[in-house]
Order: structure tokens, then sequence, then C-alpha cells
């Protein structure tokens, strides 16, 4: 059981049939959503406002993230995707003269308490960046270092999970001969595996993605996106994508950010198919028809 | 196409702009290393005669003409031990709080940074002054191996510093977002991550320290002496080997031989020091993967 929330037992189900129903590769109309949609949100986040110095770069976004499922935020660069993400894990902690105004709930958990411990925060809600970050270590110190840090020291148990998370991302089978080679030594789609591997060992509950894909050839980019797709379910996932027809393959629900005034705002927010199919808002309408942006 | 190339080609035997910088810096570097290269023949030439095992280890005699530099190279060997000890806890230290802690722009970080840039153009004899007035005289150390050891450390700091400031920064700030989103502390990530990333550029800047701190006879006439007797421990006064070529090139007559000897030992043990070093570093950093 996790330490931070509540029972995870009503974790909603994905059926891998719902995703795999449409082609992955074709843009047809998809039957977006799996029936994991007894939404139930896991992350809630008021009237959020994010300032760097003076200057505002993310006003007044309001949203749930529903547990379990996919959620993928578009939108054009600049429009704050990125800065949201590291709200929801407080990495913005780390970038100076970065304030964060508004209330944001994780579960039972108010992430601005001052008494909160980042360091479990940061277990439960993993973060996969743009550029694979492995460590300059070997395939095995990269899982193992932070486990260690978060108090699991027997072999057997390291053993144990560092297999398990290496086989969830489908890089058991590459790797497991030369576990102690460098991870520097791995392709780009491999070491992004790895890094997907290093926050699930963790057993996070919420990852975040910031555009994983974007860096990666197209074939490992497909890997590395079936892997997401498998995470539904299992994981709550947030990604930010500039890839639409990757966003509209993989998930459940979009968010559309947009520049307005030079601060950063969420323009409409919903099912993914209603997004792609009939946004409300005419700005959305033509970002997702290649209108604008 | 191949008659484009040919032309090219006869064009470039011609003497323009790009042959002639070619030749000069070819020039300087020949210049440069033959300079060296013309040091080392002429300090070997003159100096091989007299190094033997005995130079090694036997004391000096007769004011340093005879005998051998033993005590010497004891004494040098303790004012390193000394300087290092106490200056690579304190470089280290302040290079994590300069690259990691301080917020930019901050101007007490800005002080520090200005006060090394001074620091590290101050001529090693007010190093060697103000060594004597604190450590000698207001601490009470005397003239001894200890007083000349932490004049040295305060002479090497800044460009201990800077190196290890240099290395840490250099070290890709992924590794630090990374680090943190997997929830690993700030001190994981420095011992685990940073300072090994750092590790080449911290020896480069040690190996520039021992060089500079091994070559040093001003700051250590004042503070360490030149007694060139066997110390018996660090609050000995002990004399270093620049300060034994300097005493016997410059105050003793007939002391050229051993000067010249002492001079080749010191070169080759500064060699040694750099080659081991680069090679333990590499060897090092392979283990841990830092390289692949």
């Amino acid at each position: 059981m996790s330490p931070l929330f509540g029972d995870e037992s009503k974790a909603p189900v994905a059926t891998e049939a719902a995703v795999d129903s449409a082609d992955p590769y074709t843009l047809g109309p998809l039957q977006a959503g799996p029936p994991c949609c007894d939404p139930e949100p896991l992350i809630r986040v008021e009237d959020l406002s994010l300032y760097y110095g003076p200057k505002p770069a993310l006003e007044d976004v309001t949203l749930d993230i529903y547990r379990g499922c996919i959620t993928a935020l578009i939108g054009p660069s600049g429009c704050g995707k990125t800065s949201f993400l590291s709200v929801l894990n407080r990495l913005t902690d780390l970038i100076p003269g970065c304030r964060v105004s508004g209330r944001i709930r994780l579960g039972t958990l108010d992430l601005h308490d001052p008494n909160l411990d980042v360091q479990t925060l940061r277990r439960e809600v993993g973060m996969i960046f743009q550029k694979p970050a492995p460590f300059p270590l070997s395939i095995r110190r990269n899982l193992e270092l932070p486990l260690r840090e978060h108090g699991v020291t027997k072999r057997s148990e390291l053993d144990g999970v560092l297999e398990q998370a290496l086989r969830d991302v489908g890089l058991w089978d590459e790797v497991k001969e030369r576990l102690d080679a460098s991870a520097l030594a791995l392709s780009g789609g491999q070491q992004q595996r790895l890094c997907i591997a290093r926050a699930l060992a963790l057993k996070p509950r919420v990852l975040l993605m910031d555009e994983p894909c974007s860096a990666l050839d197209p074939i490992s980019s497909g890997v590395v996106e079936d892997l997401i797709r498998s995470l539904c379910g299992r994981y709550t996932v947030v990604i930010v994508t500039h890839n639409l027809a990757q966003a509209r393959r993989i998930a459940n629900y979009a968010g559309f950010f947009w520049v307005r005034e030079r601060a950063g705002c969420l323009i409409e927010f919903g099912r993914c198919h209603q997004i792609f199919e009939s946004p409300t808002h005419a700005l959305t309408a033509a970002y997702v028809s290649g209108g604008r942006g | 196409m191949p008659e484009a190339f040919a032309r090219h080609r006869n064009f470039s035997f011609g003497l323009n702009a790009d042959r002639l910088a070619a030749l000069s810096v070819w020039l300087t570097a020949t210049a440069i290393s033959g300079l060296f290269l013309w040091l080392l023949a002429d300090i070997a030439w003159r100096g091989i005669a007299r190094l033997s095992w005995p130079f090694l280890t036997e004391p000096p005699t007769d004011a340093g003409r005879t005998g051998g530099i033993g005590s010497i190279l004891v004494s040098t060997g303790l004012i390193l031990l000394v300087a290092l000890a106490s200056a690579v806890p304190v470089g280290v230290g302040t290079a994590v709080w300069l690259s990691e802690f301080v917020r930019p722009g901050s101007a007490f970080g800005r002080f520090v940074r200005r006060s090394l840039t001074v620091l590290a153009g101050v001529p090693s004899i007010v190093f060697g002054l103000f060594g004597n007035a604190l450590f000698c005289v207001y601490l009470g150390m005397g003239f001894s191996i200890l007083s000349g050891g932490l004049t040295l450390a305060c002479m090497v700091l800044p460009i201990l510093i800077s190196t290890c400031e240099a290395g840490l920064r250099s070290a890709p700030d992924e590794y630090r977002l990374a680090a943190a989103a997997l929830g690993l502390s700030r001190t994981a990530a420095l011992i685990h991550l940073l300072l090994p990333a750092a590790t080449p550029a911290f020896v480069a800047g040690l190996m520039l320290g021992i060089g500079r701190a091994v070559a040093e006879t001003a700051a250590l006439i004042f503070t360490s002496g030149y007694v060139d007797r066997m110390p018996t421990s660090v609050f000995d006064s002990g004399r270093a080997l620049s300060v034994h070529i300097y005493d016997l090139s410059m105050n003793v007559a007939g002391g050229d031989p051993n000067a010249h000897a002492a001079a080749l030992v010191l070169i080759a043990g500064l060699t040694i020091v750099n080659t081991a070093a680069a090679g333990l570093t590499n060897r090092w950093l392979r283990r841990r993967i830092i390289t692949p």
C-alpha cells in the first residue's frame, strides 16, 4: 500500500481490447477512452498559477487527472505544459524564483503543504524527461541507486524488482546479459525505456512524461508508445506531447494549452475523442486540425 | 568535378593565408615542445651523473655539496601531505557550495568567486609572509612543516576550487533533474553522480596544485624554513626540495651538480605523479562506468 494515497482497489482497469481496437497507425475516428472511465479524480488542480519571477508562465489552470487513465497535454511550445508537469512532483522547487499558487491535491495530499516530504512525493510521482537521462552508471546501478535511496537494500529484493521493472518495459531480454555494462551504451530508445523502468521500480502511482518520444527515432518511438499504452489502467499517466497523432492514439483524456497574453492557460479539457472530434473551443478545433499552432 | 578539385589543390600549393596560419601554429607548438625538451635534456645531462640510490636516501652534507637529499625528500613529502590533507576537503566543500548551493546572482557567491580570482593571482612571496605572520607567529607553530603545508594549502586552494567547481558545473543538469525526480536526496546525487562526474577535472586541478606546491620556494622559506635535517615530526622545520635547489644554486659555491640532480628528481617525481594520477582516475572511472 502506498504511504501517500488511500485505497488502490478502486483503480479502473483498462481493457486492452478497447485501446487496441483502433489501428494505432491510422488516424480514423478513435473509440478513445477505454471503459476505465468511471472517472475518479486522483489529482485535482484548482486555479493553478505559476510565476517565474514576476511573470506568470501559467494562469488559472483547473483540471482533474483521473486515476488509471492516460491524460495527454497538447499545445504549442512555451504554453506551460512542462511547467504544469513539474508542479505535480514539485520539481518547480528546484527553479530559483519560481512561485506556484492555487490548490493542488493528490489523493488526500496537499501538494503545497510545507511539511510534505518531497522525496516521498517524487517516489510516488515519477517523471520521464524528453531527453533520456540515464545516469553514467551500469544498467543495474541505474535501477538500484534510487531503490537503495528509498530503503530497499536486500540483494534478493533488489534483484527481483530490477528484473520485474526491466520486464515491464520490455528491456529484460535485451539487457539481461549485460546488466553491469554502462547504461550510456544503450540506444536512445533503450535508454528511455531504462528511465521508465527506473521510475517504475519505485512503484509510483503517477507517471509524468515530458515528450518522452520526441528525441527518439520512429521505431523506438513506437516501442515506447506501446509501452506507455500498456501502462494504462495500472498507472496514472500524464503525458506532454507535440505529436497529436500520438496523443490521439494513446490518451483517454486530453487538455489543450495555449498562450494568452504571454501566459499559458488551459483552453479545453475533456475526453480525448471529444477534444479531437468535437472540440467546443474554436482554438482547439484549429489546433487539432492543423489550422493553428 | 575532378577538375575543380585539382584546381583547388593546385591553388593550395601557393602561400595563402590558410597555409601561413597553419605554418605559424605548427611553429609555435614546435617551439614550445622544443623549449621543454631542451630544459629537460639540460637538467638530465647535468644531473644524471650524481643520481644514485644513496643520493635519494642519504642526508645532505657540507651544506648540500655532497651527500644526498633523503631528508629533503621526506620534508617535501610531509609538507605536501599537510597541504593536500587540508586543501582537498576545504576545496571540495567550497566547490560544492559554489556550484550546487549558491543561487545565481547571489552577492556572497560573487564575492567568494572574486576573492578566489584575486587569491589565485597573489604572488607566492605574499603567501609566504602571510603564512609566516599567521601560522608561524600568531598561531605559534614556528618554522615548521605544518606552517609550510598550511601556507601551501592557502596557495593552491583557488586553483583546486575553480577546477572542481568547473567539473561539477560540467555535469549535465539532467543528472540533477533526473535524480531529484526519482526522490534522491541532494547528498546522494552529489556522492553518486556529480562528484564522480567532476573527478577528472578535480584530479587535473589537484595535479596543477601539487605541481605548484612542489615547485614553491618563496612561500616556504618563511614558513617551513630551511633546516636540512631529517624531520622527526610536522612541528620540525624542514627544507623542501625546491628550497634546496634554490639554496644550492644561489648560496652554495660548488653546489650546482647536486642542484641539477635534485631538479631532475623533482621533475621526474612530478611526471610520475601526473601519469599515475591520470591512469588511476581512468581506471577508477571505467570501473564505475562513468565512461562507457
